[in-house]
């Protein structure tokens, strides 16, 4: 009897707590691990996306290349949370913000060590790969 | 095609900790609606019934609503779009009754909120965004709707007070509601008063005084073709125009940071059908989850121009005598949120006051009234224009 394929969960180890844990894009997983926040581009209409998507809504196909997100993009807004929801409470206190790259934006926190008062709507920021106290991998926006 | 009317309106009180179960708390605003119609159970042809998902342990609620008030073997069915299900509920009913499948429809909507904890309630909100994407960074409603404040107030110099005015417009109002959970006053000193809970931070820079109370409730719209509404009702309401429209779940798939794209296009549509401009509409409810939803609805109805809606709230101007009365039943804001029956309730206030039965609350004789009700944060919108 052949053995029972292992399924592929690597997505589980997405923030602080993953509510998915298989998705084609699973390889996002190992990008972060390496340091690289990647997002995907259609091969055949050049369509870029950020998170990225193993499909494109466009063509109807899944037809993608990775890409990976670097430079600068500004930031288009942030707050910062008194609360959290169930399992994020040890993260406290911690600022959600998206930055526009222009083709596409990316959805984030803050550095933990950048507070909101040091930020401002319109002051370039980069993203970077972020590994968790508790293990888990995510990405993060530092000043540019 | 023949005109669609509402016949019948009905609403539970709002309150924490309903005592009853689901079905109990459905059969208040039924009830309500079927006594205000002057009909029977068994001139309903089919019943919707909407809520958002996840907090009550029935599945399919719909068959179990349907026994319990007197709707079977009419066709039923389940409704969600979050926050909005009603007034998608009154969309579907309008084609059922357009279409002519069917003479009229119940939609009911409920929520019972209050069999979680809070922090489970925000969990399941928070999950009512992307899951895979925007939930592993911890994010919650409030939060995102603070995004939307951030950006506001950075493009167009509208500052925390502006917010808190609308929450003092709120409370004046739920005062006067007997139906409203939140029936005390709230001053301007509150949000920058350290003692008291209304200036407590939730996500900057929004504070607790700026979000909506969470409620238990229901509420239920009976729609007629035109030839049942004239046999039956004195003063039917006619619905005139309706719009809808969705967005990227994503922030990071949307372009708009200082309105909602949804509002925009549903209002749009609703206005178009309907044929009138802003300028027409005499009395509107708007989601005012967060005192920022309130702000923003007025620029994307039309009543402000982009950036220009502090100016209508510092003016007094939505208060009951106003230019355009908004909320002046005390909105999500002082009534409460019970989510599935929010739509439904707002379409309620509107009904009344169009047919001169809002009481300590009417506006002066409208003719034509609006309701905004969005769902998630900006995810789905209707915009749904009534008239007598
Ligand atoms: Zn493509």
């Amino acid at each position: 009897m052949a053995a029972k394929k292992e399924a592929d969960i690597r997505f589980s180890k997405f923030g602080t707590v993953s509510f998915t844990a298989i998705t084609k894009v699973n390889d996002f997983v190992d990008f972060l691990e390496q340091g690289k926040v990647m997002g995907s581009r259609c091969k055949d209409c050049g369509l870029m996306f950020f998170p990225p998507r193993a499909d494109c809504h466009n063509c109807l196909a899944g037809n993608m290349e990775w890409f990976e997100v670097t430079g600068k993009g500004k930031l288009v807004s942030y707050s910062s949370l008194a609360f959290a929801p169930i399992g994020f409470g040890d993260d406290l206190p911690y600022t959600i913000a998206l930055v526009d790259y222009g083709q596409y934006k990316v959805f984030a926190r803050l550095s933990p060590g950048l507070k909101p008062e040091d930020v401002s709507v319109g002051m370039e920021m980069k993203t970077v790969a972020n590994r968790l106290p508790n293990g888990q991998l995510n990405y993060v926006f530092e000043r540019a | 095609m023949g005109k669609v009317a509402i016949i019948g309106v009905g609403q539970s009180s709002f309150v924490r900790g309903y005592a009853g179960s689901i079905r109990e708390l459905a059969f208040e605003g039924f009830r309500e609606a079927v006594k205000d119609a002057g009909i029977t159970s068994k001139d309903i042809g089919a019943s919707i019934i909407c809520s958002a998902p996840e907090y009550d342990k029935q599945r399919s609620p719909a068959g179990v609503f349907a026994e319990y008030l007197g709707l079977v073997p009419q066709p039923t069915c389940y409704l969600e779009s979050l926050c909005s299900s009603s007034s998608m509920g009154l969309r579907m009913a309008y084609s059922l009754v357009a279409s002519g499948l069917h003479d009229s429809v119940a939609v009911i909507g409920f929520q019972k909120m209050s069999e979680i904890s809070s922090a489970e309630s925000q969990e399941r909100m928070g999950r009512g965004a992307d899951i895979q994407w925007e939930s592993p960074f911890g994010t919650m409603m409030p939060a995102y709707y603070a995004m939307y404040a951030q950006a506001h107030m950075a493009k167009y110099g509208t500052r925390p007070e502006d917010l808190a005015l609308i929450r003092v417009k709120a409370s004046t109002y739920g005062q006067i509601n007997e139906k409203a959970v939140y029936r005390k006053a709230v001053s301007l000193e509150m949000f920058s008063d350290p003692g008291s809970p209304m200036s407590g931070p939730v996500a900057s820079p929004l504070r607790v005084g700026d979000c909506c109370a969470n409620a238990d409730g229901s509420s239920c719209v009976i729609v007629t073709n035109e030839e049942k509404a004239r046999s039956l009702s004195k003063k039917p309401v006619w619905i005139l125009g309706l719009g809808a429209a969705s967005a990227p779940v994503n922030l990071a798939g949307r372009d708009l940071f200082t309105g909602l794209s949804v509002a925009r296009q549903a209002a749009d549509q609703a206005y178009k059908m309907a044929g009138v401009t802003p300028k027409d509409i005499d009395v509107a409810e708007v989601h005012d989850c967060f005192t920022i939803a309130e702000m923003m609805a007025y620029e994307d109805l039309g009543f402000a121009e982009a950036g220009q809606g502090k100016e209508l709230i510092r003016a007094k101007e939505t208060y009951k005598e106003g230019r355009i009365p908004v909320n002046v039943d005390g909105g999500l804001l002082s009534k409460g949120h019970p989510i599935g029956a929010t739509g439904g309730s707002q379409i309620r206030t509107i009904v009344l006051q169009l047919r001169g039965e809002a009481g300590a609350m009417q506006v002066k004789n409208p003719e034509i009234g609006l309701v905004h009700n969005i769902g998630g944060v900006g995810l789905y919108g209707n915009v749904s224009i009534l008239g007598r």
